[in-house]
């Protein structure tokens, strides 16, 4: 039942061959059992999610379910949910129990959709390895003495480890797909303006989306199906008509034009990564698919921009973090100023600390122009690199990650190491485009490999199609780790 | 405004001293010992190193993108949408009395 798909697990709940609750709660005793060796959730409330479940089997029994109604899904600590702690993976918001649902988590709740509990996250979504966490590092359930990535490294680590159906996370520079790429699974960041943020604890707004994670493409195209739509209450959602994700699942790939950017493909990525990419390649070949030359000569440059434009995002966004309306408040100050300074140093992580830092720099008067301007006109040079590129192909491929999974601990205490590892992620958040990781094979030391598939604006439906033909065709996704 | 090719020899001249990186710590309200500030000038110092990179491209008259998909912000109506909800904000505050929020003294 843990392998079964979404689709199959919607269909046996609405034929009663299951209920809701006797799922959430099979669910919540794998949990019990694995998450201590993973560390996956921050919280876990079985009160509160069977009570759903119950509410879902009541709506099944009336048979009005939805596609997801009654399976158990497991939500990103960055997402505000009534009533649940939901901490960002900070000390900052360790008290912090919403008093009100974000969008996403409302679009769950009505699909009749159980929340299984809250993914631990690198602190604030910050980091690449789910180090940073307040709470404790996740551990990669193919290898528990290596990374998960980040920063939804809680959320990949419980989807691979089949702690639930499926699961939510966010992507800033790369952390929806860098985390489903070291933990096998597959993992879709949509268009930017597709899902509202409402209610996602903001990190950088012009980059920040969130998106679904799960074991294969045609699972994500049923939790695109709720999650995507206008929200009036975010000012850059997009007004576009509610689409049905499944719909281009079953199209031949016999006419899809592959772009491979040449600098995808250059120095830095591991052979072993290589090696699985270039079999990918060579798949999509057998299933018709004809292969472009393409370059993006600006995305080296996404890195340094990168590491301009979401510290400049994040320091004025985590301004609010004060110990004045909610969370962590030193328990010791003098005055006003001492108070917000001892409460912010003592409530967040250094990899935050650092980041505010950098962005309180590049906004400071005297270097606005010279950093945060001169990194925003970069981004349009990386943007329309896409575009030219598009001209030539449908869909451009790459790897996700230039190695697997990294061993805890390996990348220490220079961040600029760390930065390095979501080079192939972050031009696709500057341009605002649409990405995904699906699993292609697995490298040295029996890691997974994710193969990277980035579309064109608003072409997330062809982009499932395109992951979907391959799933059908291998089975690299339905791989699961021994625990 | 600083004009740019100057301000730019100032900036990349240089790296960060301990005065500047205590000075940005103010700015952040971030309270920073001695050795807190030395560890973080030199993080700075290897992050601006990759940052700095982006000197050498010619940008002569591109347009800052500050959004994705270019559009102008949406505006709402200006009527009311929420309800108040004070007790149930503050039922996770710090330190509340009597429906305010406290804070130390600002003002004698």
């Amino acid at each position: 039942m843990f392998e079964s798909s979404l689709k199959q697990m919607g269909a046996a709940l609405r034929a009663k061959k299951i209920s809701s609750v006797e799922l959430t709660q099979s669910y919540l005793d794998r949990m019990a059992q694995l998450n201590p060796q993973l560390n996956a959730f921050i919280t876990i409330n079985p009160e509160m999610s069977l009570a759903q479940a119950k509410a879902a089997d009541a709506r099944l029994a009336a048979g009005n379910a939805d596609a997801l109604t009654g399976i158990p899904i497991a939500q990103k600590d960055i997402f505000c949910a009534k009533d649940w702690l939901t901490t960002c993976g900070s000390k900052m918001l360790h008290n912090f129990v919403s008093p009100y649902d974000a969008h996403v988590i409302s679009q769950f709740n009505n699909a009749g959709a159980i929340n299984l509990g809250k993914t631990n996250m690198d602190e604030f979504a910050m980091g690449s390895s789910n180090e940073t966490s307040y709470y404790g590092p996740v551990k990669n359930p193919w290898d528990t003495a290596r990374v998960p990535g980040g920063s939804s490294g809680g959320t990949a680590a419980a989807v691979a480890a089949r702690l639930c159906a499926a699961a939510t996370g966010t992507d800033t520079g790369g952390s929806i797909r860098q985390p489903a790429a070291l933990c096998g699974i597959s993992g879709l960041k949509p268009t930017y303006g597709v899902v509202s943020r409402y209610g996602m604890i903001a990190f950088a707004s012009s980059l920040d989306q969130a998106g679904p994670m799960g074991r294969s493409a045609e699972d994500l195209a049923l939790m695109m199906n709720v999650m995507a739509g206008f929200d009036e209450r975010d000012s850059t959602s997009l007004q576009c008509d509610k689409e049905d994700y499944t719909r281009d699942l079953n199209k031949p790939l016999a006419s899809l034009r592959i772009g491979l950017p040449k600098e995808f493909f250059a120095e830095g990525m591991g052979s072993d990564v290589a090696k699985a990419i270039e079999a990918a390649i060579a798949e999509y070949k057998k299933l018709g698919a004809t292969i472009v030359d393409i370059s993006l000569p600006n995305s080296k440059l996404s890195v340094p921009v990168y590491y301009v434009l979401a510290p400049a995002e994040a320091s004025s966004n985590l301004s609010r973090f004060d110990g004045v309306r909610y969370g962590y408040r030193a328990p010791e100050y003098s005055d006003l100023a001492d108070m917000y300074e001892k409460s912010r140093a003592q409530g967040f992580g250094a990899e935050v600390q650092r980041r505010i830092m950098i962005g309180t720099y590049v906004l400071s008067h005297g270097y606005y122009d010279a950093y945060y301007i001169k990194a925003q006109r970069i981004r349009r040079l990386i943007a329309q690199d896409f575009v030219e590129a598009y001209k030539q192909c449908d869909v451009i491929m790459g790897p996700t990650s230039p190695s697997t999974a990294f061993k805890l601990g390996e990348k220490g205490d220079d961040p600029v190491q760390m930065y390095l590892s979501d080079i192939y992620t972050i031009a696709v958040n500057l341009a605002g485009l649409p990405g995904m990781s699906i699993p292609c094979g697995f490298g040295d030391n029996n890691m997974p490999v994710g193969l990277q598939i980035i579309g064109n604006y608003f072409d997330e439906a062809r982009m499932l199609n395109v992951a979907h033909q391959y799933q059908l065709a291998t089975d690299w996704h339905s791989r699961a780790p021994q625990l | 405004m600083i004009p740019y090719q100057p301000c730019l020899n100032i900036v990349f001249a240089m790296s960060l001293t301990t005065q500047d990186v205590e000075k940005v710590a103010r700015l952040a309200r971030l309270a920073m010992s001695p050795s807190e500030i030395e560890t973080a000038r030199t993080q700075l110092n290897g992050i601006f190193g990759l940052i700095a990179e982006m000197q050498a491209v010619d940008t002569d008259g591109v347009e800052p993108m500050s959004h994705s998909q270019d559009l102008a912000q949406r505006l709402r109506e200006d009527k009311v949408t929420e309800s108040n909800q004070r007790e149930a904000f503050q039922a996770i505050a710090p330190q509340v009395e009597q429906g305010l929020f406290l804070v130390p003294k600002v003002i004698e």
